[in-house]
């Protein structure tokens, strides 16, 4: 059995297994990407040989590749992608003025109730972010330990070769179209290490990173957690991230190591001209343990299904993830498990909103293969739909190679009832609030698991959605 | 008792929303004063919930003539949550499941709702007050932070609807069949808590549906109608209870309601 095989051998590309695409590849080069935009990228951060070729062989993989047609709705996706620039450098970006941003979006902050500094640097106009004292000390606390929490670039950079050791084996090119794309020219992002044995309390946020970009277009992270390790990783919030640009494609890489465990909660609510496709997986050795917890608010279409590759015996991996679609928002998210080793177990948890014209699409695969005996797996879907006029699909794939395998599957689709509501209102709570009660409630399994400030955030972000939902 | 009625239904004529015909509630008439308790009883399917649900609000049912004043007020006109706040309450007879919101957050929703424009609840004060309410319907104080309704028993979703009663103090409380569903000892603390509501509260009313007699052993009513098919067929003191005991319902079989205001059951 394939237990010492990489993700290469195991050829799982998103083209299989259900998410498959049919369709013509795409011969025209985009306007906006090119060889020499890639080699420019690749000499302004004064890259190795060796990350400029992979750059190079990724451009032509994603030339190579259709635009899949198995998700969302992609067809404006090509006239969008050659209008923008594949990369702007920190400094240009940085320019807009506060005045810029949109009134809609500053409301929001207002009423979120962010701090004049944060609201800025999330509307994509401030300096850098202040570093705090706080972040002082865990920094060097940190350091003590031998964790590196640096950006993508330093990480290239100051670990060279852990770094290419590690680089594209967790999401290799060819596995979609946008991590190739991304491949060729990711930018920003962070890089990760968590040492043998290191157990970290206070979770690493992206926020405190300085002096980097905090979140490119493209992003890339690496994120390495050494065996017996224990660390949470936070990306993102709930504030609404104001942007230019109407694309997004990042790709999240982790490596769990024997034993380790590890946590990635990302929390992002993009501005709803957005296109989010991202690739996030993990591969979990022996007796490791991943979570992800994953929360897409916002955007024009969001296609993202972090996953677990369960490489070892005993490993575990775990998706926790709440998706909300506004009016004109389609949410296609869901998770995958791949069992590959015996006494693997995992879960996935899903829960989507739809309100208004908003679609939730839930898109999943649990695979077993031949020799994952003993594997257990169980993935539960829940669906809530605020209006009439909202939607949602549940796409799920389960293929199973071993007879000694045990795999659930539960989905459910509710609407807010008009007994809920009746009920609620009956006692006094104004309608609205009722909504946003029921919704609140309805994720509460996941958000629970959520730090307090996330899940603070959430909840009055439940609430300012619901507003105008009534009639 | 000369006060002003707190409750006054005239001819209250009520259908499903949705449907053309489906008139259920042909003709209502019932008067009740402050701190009067009231019961109506009568056979499965008679209307009773129904009125108890157009009067809370319930917006799968539409008046379609008559009136209804409630401490002076057009209730008829109020929404749901408009009507809790000027002190209807409604103990449901099926009640609701709201997965992953707690019963202290709800509660605390509630009363909230309640404080006047701009107050912030005094959080210690609400958590003591609904520690009290608890020992007083004898619910472990765990209780607060089970789900509203989900999962409950159903004598567990009966003692929450009055544990609410207990906290939002109405000043009509229409208890839906709050009997069914509970045994012997759980119906005494549930009668002794309302009880113990009115006389902290002498001006509050009650309004009692039920389907037994049972209930009434335990909360005294002043007065007992009789609903047969969508109309108030009979109306006295406790003692057209007793004969209900005996005789059952046949005696009403067939038998037109005593029409005050004329208006004639719809096709
Ligand atoms: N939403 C509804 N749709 C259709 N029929 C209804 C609806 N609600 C009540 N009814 C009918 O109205 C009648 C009275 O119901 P209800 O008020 O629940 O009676 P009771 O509480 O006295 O048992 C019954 O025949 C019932 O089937
Ligand atoms: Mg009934």
């Amino acid at each position: 059995m394939p237990q010492n095989e990489t993700i290469q051998d195991l050829d799982l590309d998103e083209y299989k297994y259900g998410f498959v695409t049919e369709g013509k590849p795409v011969f025209r080069a985009e306007k906006g990407l090119s060889e020499e935009v890639v080699r420019q990228i690749s000499a302004h951060k004064e890259e190795p040989e060796w990350m400029l070729d992979f750059r190079l062989k990724a451009l032509k993989v994603y030339e190579s590749k259709p635009m899949p047609t198995w998700g969302g709705d992609l067809s404006d996706l090509e006239k969008v992608l050659s209008e923008i620039y594949f990369y702007v450098r920190p400094q240009d970006r940085m320019q807009h003025s506060w005045d810029d941003v949109p009134e809609e979006i500053k409301d929001t902050f207002e009423k979120l109730g962010i701090p004049e500094a944060e609201r800025k640097i999330l509307a994509g106009v401030g300096a850098q972010y202040e570093s705090e004292m706080v972040y002082h000390s865990l920094r060097e606390e940190w350091s003590n330990q031998g964790v590196i929490f640096d950006s993508i670039e330093d990480g290239l950079k100051n670990h060279p070769e852990l770094f290419r050791e590690h680089f594209g084996t967790v999401i290799p090119t060819h596995d979609n179209k946008f991590a190739a794309m991304n491949s060729a020219v990711w930018s920003g992002g962070s890089f990760v290490y968590i040492p043998k044995g290191v157990s970290l309390n206070t979770p690493l946020q992206a926020y405190f990173r300085v002096n980097q970009e905090r979140m490119g277009q493209f992003e890339r992270t690496l994120i390495i957690v050494d065996e017996g390790a224990h660390a949470h990783y936070i990306e993102g919030c709930t504030a609404p991230v104001y942007s230019t640009e109407s694309f997004h494609s990042g790709v999240i890489e982790i490596i769990v190591k024997k034993n380790a465990r590890f946590r990635y909660t990302t929390i992002q609510n993009w501005s709803n001209n957005m296109y989010n496709l991202v690739t996030q997986r993990a591969t979990v050795a022996e007796g490791g343990h991943m979570e992800w917890l994953d929360g897409n608010l916002g955007s024009k279409l969001t296609m993202k299904y972090p996953s677990c590759y369960l490489m070892g015996e005993g490993a575990h991996g775990e998706i926790l993830s709440i998706a909300y679609s506004g009016d004109g928002q389609h949410q296609d998210t869901g998770g995958k498990v791949v069992h590959v080793a015996p006494y693997t177990t995992s879960s996935i948890v899903s829960k989507s909103i739809s309100k208004g014209h908003g679609r939730s699409t839930y898109r999943g695969l649990c695979k077993v293969y031949e020799g994952a005996h003993h594997a257990r797996s169980n993935v539960e879907c829940d669906a809530l739909l605020i209006n009439d006029t909202s939607r949602t699909d549940t796409y799920p794939y389960i293929e199973i190679e071993e007879n000694d395998a045990n795999v659930g599957h539960e989905a459910s689709v509710s609407k807010i009832g008009e007994e809920q509501l009746f009920y609620l209102t009956s006692r006094g709570i104004p309608e609205e609030e009722a909504m946003a009660m029921i919704v609140r409630g309805f994720i509460e399994p996941i958000a629970k698991e959520l730090p307090l400030e996330y899940a603070v955030e959430l909840n009055r972000l439940i609430e300012l959605e619901m507003e105008g939902s009534v009639g | 008792m000369s006060a002003a009625p707190i409750l006054k239904i005239a001819g209250l004529q009520a259908k499903v929303a949705d449907e053309v015909e489906l008139g259920i509630l042909k003709g209502v008439d019932l008067e009740i004063k402050p701190g009067e308790i009231h019961a109506i009883m009568g056979p499965n399917g008679s209307g009773k919930s129904t009125l108890a649900k157009v009067l809370a609000g319930h917006p799968g049912y539409e008046p379609t003539d008559g009136s209804v004043t409630f401490a002076g007020e057009d209730l008829l006109e109020m929404e749901p949550d408009e009507r809790s706040l000027a002190g209807i309450f409604l103990a449901f007879q099926y009640p609701v499941d709201i997965p992953g919101v707690s019963i202290a957050n709800f509660l605390r929703t509630a009363v909230q709702a309640r404080q006047p424009e701009g107050e912030d609840l005094d959080i210690f004060e609400f958590s003591d007050h609904l520690t009290e309410r608890m020992e007083m319907l004898e619910m472990d104080v765990s209780f607060a932070e089970r789900h509203v309704n989900d999962g409950f028993s159903g004598g567990e979703k009966k003692r929450n609807e009055i544990l609410q009663m207990a906290m939002l103090k109405p000043r009509l409380a229409v208890m839906d069949e709050t009997d069914s569903g509970l045994d012997i000892d759980a119906l005494q603390i549930v009668a002794k808590g309302v009880n113990k509501l009115t006389e902290e509260d002498p001006e509050m009313s009650i309004l009692l549906i039920t389907h037994y007699q049972r209930l009434l052993n335990f909360i005294k009513p002043d007065f007992v109608h009789v609903m047969v098919n969508g109309r108030i067929a009979r109306s006295g003191g406790p003692e057209v209870a007793i004969a209900l005991e005996e005789e059952g319902y046949k005696t009403y079989e067939g038998q037109e309601a005593p029409s005050t205001n004329g208006s004639a059951p719809a096709a």
